[in-house]
């Protein structure tokens, strides 16, 4: 069954939200989604460009209280 | 009746809490009220950033090594004896041997482990310097090194993020030192949209690569090596000939983690300021094997490894918490085989890089030997 994970990469300087997405999306199996939780907004643009370019699929990304919730779905 | 401290790992961070609870616990410790306990999977303890000089031949395996028996207070019962499973529900683990142990406290301090095996082709292509076998094929394979292109490719996750960057200056004038620099071609490549994960590094990098002639391509995950054809293809779709291939492998926590059920890829799910696992206030995480989303280095390891000895001493001398982790790192970056500089940040602190210096990359070299010292808890 797909899984829904989060990653609270907020204040993370090092190695930061995308590295993160990264990491968990190499455990992850197809279908699965993957929520970073992210206080930098260039992750906002930076992870849906990464994900486009390796074939995963941007699912969105919502502003919240000073930080951001972007979700990708690993379709490969 | 006596509390069972069990520290499973005997790394970095697990011989720091073991030596620092000797220390503060002195007294329950010799009424008997508390016993610590500790599970390694070796009688040695490596010094794994010496790993970083021994493919360029200036760290002698040997220096590298110390019996563990001598690194840790003699107060502590150590064995080696591998973890198999950790039972959170009966508070115990059992070993490889077939012991179990059961405990009060658990602290987990097992670590990060490369995975060159998790990508088609790595193993048998690449070389690295992230363990000693590999370091060893590494400075053979330097030392037959005669020109030609070569791949530096960083992948995530991966402990101490700044090691690749050191590595490829050291590179740089290792080259020039053997007279080949100008037959060679190196090329750096990256997971994300900068030279380093630390934008102050990345910003400091660029200009220094560009200056020594070092390439770069940046939003490069591997996918697979080819190593008949000496190729090396990204997910995001390059492909990249090389003639030596050195890889920082992705890496995982130890297999006894996600076998136990404790944490995907062996991370274990852990409190960023209490270092509690989630959901247990009896198992403590450090080091490596944490899931927080700091950079995975010594330093981080040794700071966290110091507030978990005030709390679990607290916590067994009056019962009450101590204080909290602040997200603490700090690295020395070796720019040369002659200057250095270092970084440091916490959770509300962003990074700043020093000027590199000669004084700093002294420093550094202390280091390589005050750790000795800062595992034995006394620096
Ligand atoms: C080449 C290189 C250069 C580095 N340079 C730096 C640097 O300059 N600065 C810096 O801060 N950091 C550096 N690091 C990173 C640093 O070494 C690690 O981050 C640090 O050792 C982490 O400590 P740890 O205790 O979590 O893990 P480790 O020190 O790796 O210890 C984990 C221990 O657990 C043991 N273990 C594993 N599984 C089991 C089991 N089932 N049962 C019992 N024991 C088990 C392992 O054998 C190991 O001894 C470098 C690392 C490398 C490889």
């Amino acid at each position: 069954m797909a899984e829904r994970q989060t990653v609270d990469a907020r204040g993370a300087f090092c190695p930061g939200p995308l590295m993160e997405l990264i990491a968990a999306l190499k455990l992850a199996s197809v279908g699965d989604e993957v929520e970073v939780l992210s206080s930098d907004k260039g992750s906002v643009n930076d992870i849906p460009a990464w994900v486009a370019k390796v074939g995963h699929q941007f699912v969105g990304s919502t502003e919240l209280d000073g930080y951001w919730s972007v979700v990708v779905k690993k379709a490969k | 009746m006596s509390k069972t401290i069990l520290i499973v790992g005997g790394g970095l961070a697990g011989t720091i809490v073991a030596n620092g609870l000797c220390r503060q616990l002195g007294a329950q410790l010799r009424s008997g009220a508390v016993s610590i306990t500790m599970l390694g999977a070796s009688d040695t303890h490596m010094y794994q950033p010496g790993l970083l000089y021994v493919p360029f031949g200036r760290m002698r395996e040997h220096e590298l090594f110390r019996e563990q028996s001598r690194v840790l207070d003699r107060r502590i019962h150590y064995y080696v004896d591998p973890a198999k499973n950790v039972d959170v529900e009966k508070k115990q683990v059992s070993t490889e041997s077939g012991r179990t142990f059961k405990y009060d406290y658990l602290v987990l301090a097992t670590g990060s482990r490369i995975m060159p095996q998790s990508i088609p082709g790595m193993q048998e292509a690449a070389h690295w310097f992230y363990d000693l076998e590999g370091a060893r094929k590494l400075r053979d394979a330097l030392n037959n090194f005669q020109g030609g292109k070569i791949v530096v490719n960083i992948n995530a996750p991966h402990k101490c993020p700044v090691a690749p960057v050191e590595f490829t200056l050291m590179l740089h004038e290792f080259l020039e030192g053997k007279g080949i620099r100008d037959k060679c071609e190196i090329t750096y490549t990256y997971p994300i949209g900068r030279l380093h994960s630390l934008e102050p590094v990345a910003h400091w990098a660029g200009p220094v690569f560009e200056k020594l002639g070092i390439k770069s391509e940046i939003f490069f995950n591997t996918e697979s090596v080819d190593p008949i054809g000496k190729t090396i293809t990204s997910m995001e779709g390059s492909v990249m000939p090389f003639d030596l291939l050195v890889t920082i492998p992705p890496h995982e926590g130890a297999a006894v983690i996600s076998e136990s059920g404790l944490g995907k890829g062996g991370w274990v799910p852990t409190n960023t300021k209490t270092l509690h696992r989630e959901g247990s206030d009896d198992i403590f995480v450090v080091g490596d094997t944490t899931n927080i989303p700091i950079s995975k280095a010594g330093s981080t390891a040794h700071f966290e490894a110091d507030v978990l000895i005030d709390n679990l001493a607290s916590l067994v001398q009056e019962g009450r918490w101590a204080r909290e982790y602040d997200g603490k790192a700090f690295c020395f970056i070796e720019t040369g085989f002659s200057t250095g500089t270092y970084v440091w940040f916490n959770y509300q602190t962003p990074p700043t890089v020093a000027p590199p210096s000669q004084m700093l990359h002294w420093f550094k070299l202390a280091y390589n030997r005050l750790y000795w010292l800062s595992a034995r808890g006394l620096l």
